[in-house]
């Protein structure tokens, strides 16, 4: 808030699924370099959310401005392009092709072989787990390594802005604790970071600021720390 | 230099087959029967490896291309026979007629998903079909004749060669990467930047030109074209080309294209009997072996070099699901 030029900014913005209202004028900032997290529980819209920023569902009104662009109406393969990279809920890697091929494909809009090339180091030095199996077919990957390779891919746009949906569903407790500590190293690195997710809990510990949506519109927002305070957000979504 | 190598063997043994039937078709040591069911191999791999690009690489499931075939067919028959020009333009016109049906099929149908897209290319088959049927400038039902005959053994065998080609490093190209996240994930794919419309119909519209080349070298060596000829079952016999071999495989499509081509030759003693064995096979290939001949994978040099070393050493293995 009060950024004097933020990274992304949703402008009421509206999302209908059909007869389904599903997002009700969203108002969203998200500054550079910060992380950020959606939480909420089940159909509050965050998914939505991040689906209507990389293109992949069309908004019925508002503006969603990146770098001070209307990118609102950009095709979702063009929105990769400008640094906006998403790490889909259920990771989607490409199940029938090697790791290595996975990451390549992240680096499928780059031209820049000397780049690309460095990049892949860079992942691999990351997820050490991923050199390990460089050459495996995906599909066979664990989820927690599965999850890796989706940021990975991810990374290999070389994004200004990471997406990621849901990056702890189903995985056990340690895994996501390990996965939370990347998501902060990328951060510190020096990608912004928007978080969509359900275990409120890990996202408000690492995210700077936070937006609480229910039912399709923002009900709460702060920063992180205040908002893990509050009493209600721990009624609804700590646990107690 | 083992890369080089290996191409250099290739197109070794490719030139002496080149010229070993070149040489039994001269000398009559290649019967008249057995040259014909060559040629239709040669037009039949065509045929089956550019739907397997569509239905095999993409993912996609069409199943229009008898209406491509035929459209190459006869707009190729009209340039030579109805108009008397040159065979090489007859066959640019062919390809481009067959290329440009494909573009507008594609470009609504392929929004479409899996049954629907098949139903949708399905009927474009068959209004193909109605409409040359009713078409009294090339013949109508009873056929185009007089086609001149300019199809001969290189012409086949450079055209199943350049189209392979062409098929190949499009595969291996940044294209065909692209076409290959389509197939296995398009919300991934367009989430890395692909643009995933315009890869299937790519796809899609090469698929149909290589469709209407099969079709133009039909055309020029049977001379005689009906329309009844590119039905519903012309499509399904190249389908069945491209399971038996295996879906995503271009030297599987090769393998199928070769296999059923020669057992019609035999089943033709017996007609009624064709289809039914057909079916048998599609599915006994369906349930023993669900990937067809060879999966995914491709027949090369370095496969047989590694067959002596180590057997579970294929570049890529399917997993099963």
């Amino acid at each position: 808030m009060g950024r004097v030029e933020p990274l992304l900014n949703l402008e009421d913005v509206n999302v209908h699924y059909g007869a389904i209202w599903a997002l009700k004028g969203i108002n969203l900032t998200v500054g550079e370099g910060e992380i950020v997290s959606l939480i909420g529980a089940n159909g509050a819209g965050k998914s939505t959310t991040l689906r209507a920023i990389s293109g992949i569902v069309k908004t019925s009104s508002g503006r969603i401005m990146y770098q001070g662009e209307d990118i609102t109406k950009t095709p979702a393969h063009d929105i990769v392009k400008k640094g906006i990279a998403q790490v889909p809920e259920g990771r989607r890697i490409f199940a029938n092709l090697t790791v290595m091929e996975n990451l390549e494909l992240g680096a499928y809009i780059r031209k820049d072989t000397k780049g690309i090339k460095q990049d892949m180091e860079s992942v691999l030095d990351r997820f050490p787990r991923l050199r390990e199996r460089i050459g495996q077919i995906a599909g066979t990957l664990s989820g927690g390594e599965q999850q890796m390779l989706a940021i990975g891919r991810a990374l290999m746009t070389r994004p200004k802005l990471m997406l990621l949906d849901e990056p702890s569903m189903g995985l056990a407790p340690l895994l996501v604790k390990e996965i939370f500590s990347i998501i902060q190293e990328i951060n510190k690195d020096g990608t912004t970071i928007l978080l969509v997710e359900q275990n409120a809990r890990m996202a408000l510990q690492i995210a700077h600021r936070a937006y609480v949506l229910e039912t399709g519109r923002i009900v709460l927002e702060g920063s992180a720390q205040e908002l893990a305070k509050q009493e209600d957000v721990k009624k609804a979504y700590l646990g107690g | 230099m083992k890369k080089y190598f290996s191409t250099l063997i290739i197109c070794l043994v490719l030139a002496v087959f080149f010229v070993a039937v070149q040489l039994g078709i001269n000398s009559g040591a290649i019967s008249w029967y057995w040259m014909t069911n060559l040629y239709l191999v040669g037009i039949n791999i065509i045929l089956a490896a550019s739907l397997n690009l569509i239905n095999g690489f993409t993912g996609e499931f069409s199943l229009g291309h008898a209406g491509f075939m035929a459209v190459g067919a006869y707009s190729s028959a009209i340039i030579t026979a109805n108009l008397g020009l040159p065979f090489p333009l007859a066959v640019i016109v062919g390809m481009l007629a067959a290329a440009l049906a494909g573009l507008l099929v594609g470009l609504p149908t392929l929004r479409l998903r899996g049954d629907y897209l098949a139903i949708a290319t399905l009927g474009f088959g068959e209004i193909v079909r109605v409409v040359l049927m009713n078409i009294d400038y090339v013949g109508g039902a009873s056929g185009l004749t007089d086609i001149p005959a300019m199809v001969n053994w290189p012409i086949i065998f450079f055209s199943v060669v350049l189209s392979l080609l062409l098929i190949r490093n499009f595969i291996c190209s940044s294209h065909g990467r692209a076409c290959l996240a389509v197939r296995e994930n398009d919300l991934a794919a367009e989430m890395m930047g692909v643009n995933i419309t315009y890869y299937k119909v790519l796809a899609f519209v090469i698929g149909a030109a290589l469709a209407g080349l099969a079709g133009v070298l039909y055309a020029h060596y049977y001379t005689v074209l009906q329309p009844r000829e590119f039905s519903f079952m012309l499509t399904f016999n190249v389908l069945v080309m491209v399971m038996v071999g295996g879906l995503g495989s271009l030297t599987g499509s090769v393998v199928g294209a070769v296999i059923i081509t020669i057992a019609s030759a035999f089943l033709q003693a017996i007609p009624e009997l064709r289809m039914v064995i057909y079916a048998a096979l599609l599915i006994i290939s369906a349930v023993f072996r669900p990937q067809g001949l060879l999966g995914e994978k491709e027949v090369s040099l370095n496969i047989l070099q590694k067959l002596g070393g180590v057997l579970s050493g294929p570049v890529r293995s399917k997993q099963a699901h």
